[in-house]
């Protein structure tokens, strides 16, 4: 009995004494952390995407704060979402119109030419070191899905290598703009309904030759609605500028030979539904 | 120095490819090639920047005749492999993949022309400085497979001495037999080049390399070395023996410290291809415009070839009496560094060594597994790199990682892949590693 009593009486006092300890060093060393910066992170996505230039979200969380960027600055927020976080910190929403991403280019096997048998590294970093990969032209997606790899969001699909973004998973971090080694990828304003799907400044009849799809610099587009788009040299573009910006209406009126411009609706159905094959 | 177990020169590390493909054209004598119609000669193929044409569409052009001028120090001049007209300068299929500028031109059939430069038959009491000068207006450039202008790499900077020259004569690649056949069909001009750079450089120590297969190339170069002051050195049959740092750890037992070039380690190293060159643009005063290009492989007839520079490769082909069977790859150069081609239309360069038909039952396609870390890549390696950890650094974009372990100092000699069991890509990840890090580099710089 006398000995459980002890026994009782060392154990804790030496709790007290170290709990006393513990307490008094938590106190010097105490780091401040702004507890704002816990709700932000809260209020973000959380999905890490480094489409703000930031090392996650917490960090954004943290320039945010420190009053270095704009709520609006994160691409994938949604406006609502942008807006809680700027009532939450008092300061303003900022941020410019949602983005996303768009593959400019229709060259999936079906339709361009494949000048050889590439089995190497399925990495288009590395398919352009061999003879500039698979396909016959030079400018266009090389279909080995490395910008679909790095999606954050799962919003690239490679069809028939092709890569297609899908605008409903989107949200415009930009994340496979950076990785595609190409500069196929390009960030357009999310509401633009209509993309010419090529990115290959060739002359056109060197374009026919690998491509069934590409931009032959016709004009038809920019002479049916010349403030829609524009025509640089061999490559017709959606002039992303324009309000307001061409939709299928305009997309009909063009009548675009080739199927170069089309609705990103059309287009991704046209991916989903072609027969897989190689053109020749 | 480092002897391998039969008692010739060697280094550490390297394969030995088994059934090596030579015997199908190392007997046959190398052969001058009938007069083209047309040529393409490519202007970009040199190393460095190109030069320009200074011929328009329309020009008579006699043979050696300039068809472009350096546009810098580290670029070579080109010159007409035949006479003819310049019926354009178009854009022809590159040996790298992309398309390239060349000259076409439209042969007169009648190959005419004055050698350009005056022969200087006495260089033996010729000035250097002279000799130098000849050597780039020769257009000369590694003929070995770099292409990188020999004029640049025979003006070495003055804070780092040269003692040394080697010719590389040891071909370690599978399947090329154009250097073979150049020191033993015309060793006194692959020799009489040695001299002429040994006089460049002012070293006395000349060695000449060659692996111990050429057995009658080296008896050859043996009776008439000693008129030259050069050294025959027989090194070990062993891949890559050819490759300038193993080369000079060979035979000099220097090391060529990471990072570094032959003249960190006193010494320059020569194609004995460009040393032939070399000779006939100092005591004939023709430039550079034909080399031994070995056609092989699935042809009827392989053989060793005396080809213009921009004689398209299906031309060659039909030298050899054209393909048999299926074809898996056509490869610029030898199977292991060589370089995979998408058309047939591609012209021969200054540094086309060979051009191998590789049947479709050799270039199969094995498909890649995970690294088993067997260490055989290790053991393998001539740079005594980790292939495999550096792969997978850099498979993963961990390219801090891949240039702490030395990527850079990859010499892309495919040893590592050749002995990997799990058959994993391993030059590609690190050529690949290799070029982003080189990007970075230069965005670090501006």
């Amino acid at each position: 009995m006398n000995d459980l009593i002890i026994a009782g009486i060392l154990m804790g006092g030496a709790g007290l004494v170290l709990g006393a300890v513990i307490g008094v060093f938590a106190k010097l060393f105490q780091v401040a952390t702004d507890p704002r910066i816990a709700l932000v992170t809260e209020l973000l996505p959380g999905a890490n995407c480094g489409g703000c230039g930031k090392a996650g979200c917490a960090d954004f969380a943290k320039s945010v704060v420190a009053g270095e960027n704009l709520p609006g600055k994160c691409p994938v927020s949604s406006r609502e979402q942008v807006a809680a976080i700027a009532l939450a910190l008092g300061v303003d929403a900022g941020g410019g119109f949602p983005k996303r991403a768009v593959v400019r280019c229709g060259g999936d096997f079906e339709q361009v030419t494949r000048h050889v048998n590439y089995n190497g590294v399925a990495d288009c970093a590395s398919a352009m070191l061999i003879a500039g990969g698979p396909k016959g032209c030079r400018y266009g997606c090389l279909g080995l899905g490395t910008c679909a790899r790095k999606c954050p969001f799962g919003a690239i699909e490679i069809i028939n290598n092709l890569a297609v973004v899908h605008e409903e998973l989107c949200v415009g971090c930009g994340t496979c703009v950076a990785a595609c080694p190409r500069g196929v990828i390009a960030l357009v304003p999310a509401n633009a309904a209509a993309h010419v799907y090529c990115n290959s400044p060739a002359r056109g009849a060197e374009k026919r030759q690998v491509c069934k799809v590409g931009c032959i610099g016709c004009r038809k587009c920019a002479k049916s609605s010349p403030d829609q788009f524009k025509v640089d040299g061999f490559l017709a573009s959606v002039n992303y500028e324009a309000d307001p910006l061409p939709g299928a209406a305009e997309v009909e009126a063009a009548a675009c030979p080739t199927d170069a411009l089309l609705t990103a609706e059309r287009h991704l159905f046209i991916e989903r539904n072609e027969p897989e094959g190689v053109a020749k | 120095m480092n002897k391998s177990s039969r008692g010739v020169m060697t280094f550490k590390g390297g394969i030995h490819p088994a059934g090596n493909g030579k015997e199908l054209s190392a007997g046959k004598p190398t052969q001058t090639a009938p007069l083209l119609a047309k040529y393409v000669v490519p202007v970009a193929e040199n190393a460095g920047k190109p030069p320009v044409p200074v011929v328009k569409k329309g020009d008579l052009v006699r043979k050696y005749q300039l068809l472009a001028e350096p546009s810098g120090f580290v670029s070579a001049a080109l010159h007409a492999p035949t006479s003819g007209e310049v019926t354009g300068i178009i854009e022809v299929p590159g040996s790298m993949g992309v398309p390239v500028t060349a000259v076409e031109i439209t042969a007169d059939g009648l190959d005419q022309g004055e050698a350009p430069f005056e022969p200087l038959s006495d260089w033996r009491d010729t000035d250097p400085a002279r000799l130098l000068e000849r050597v780039g207006e020769a257009g000369l450039v590694g003929m070995g497979g770099a292409s990188f202008p020999t004029r640049v790499k025979l003006s070495p900077p003055p804070d780092k001495p040269i003692d040394t020259l080697i010719l590389n004569g040891a071909e370690c690649e599978p399947y090329l037999t154009a250097d073979h056949r150049l020191m033993l069909e015309n060793p006194e001009r692959v020799l009489t080049g040695a001299a002429i750079i040994g006089r460049i450089l002012n070293v006395r120590r000349l060695f000449i390399g060659v692996e111990i297969n050429k057995r009658d190339a080296i008896d050859a170069l043996t009776q008439l070395a000693g008129g030259y002051g050069v050294q025959v050195v027989p090194l070990a049959v062993q891949y890559p023996q050819g490759s300038e740092k193993q080369l000079i750890k060979a035979i000099t037992g220097r090391e060529v410290p990471s990072g570094g070039l032959p003249m960190d380690a006193r010494t320059v190293v020569q194609n004995v291809g460009t040393a032939a060159a070399l000779a006939d643009a100092v005591t004939l005063g023709i430039p550079l415009v034909e080399r031994i290009v070995t056609v092989t492989g699935a042809v009827v007839n392989p053989g060793n070839w005396k080809l213009k520079i921009g004689t398209p490769v299906i031309e060659a082909v039909k030298f050899a009496g054209g393909v048999t069977g299926e074809i898996g790859k056509l490869i610029l150069g030898g199977p292991m560094m060589g370089f995979a081609q998408r058309s047939y239309e591609v012209p021969v360069a200054k540094n086309t060594s060979g051009i191998l038909l590789l049947p479709e039952d050799e270039a199969l396609n094995y498909g890649s597994g995970g690294c088993i870390r067997c260490g055989r890549c290790v053991q393998g390696c001539p740079m005594h790199l980790m292939s495999c950890a550096l792969a997978t650094a850099i498979e993963s974009e961990r390219y801090d990682l891949a240039e702490a372990n030395h990527v850079m100092d990859c010499l892309e000699c495919g040893s590592c892949a050749y002995v990997c069991p799990a058959r994993r890509p391993l030059v590609q990840h690190l050529r690949r590693g290799k070029a982003e890090i080189r990007k970075r580099r230069t965005a670090v710089k501006k």
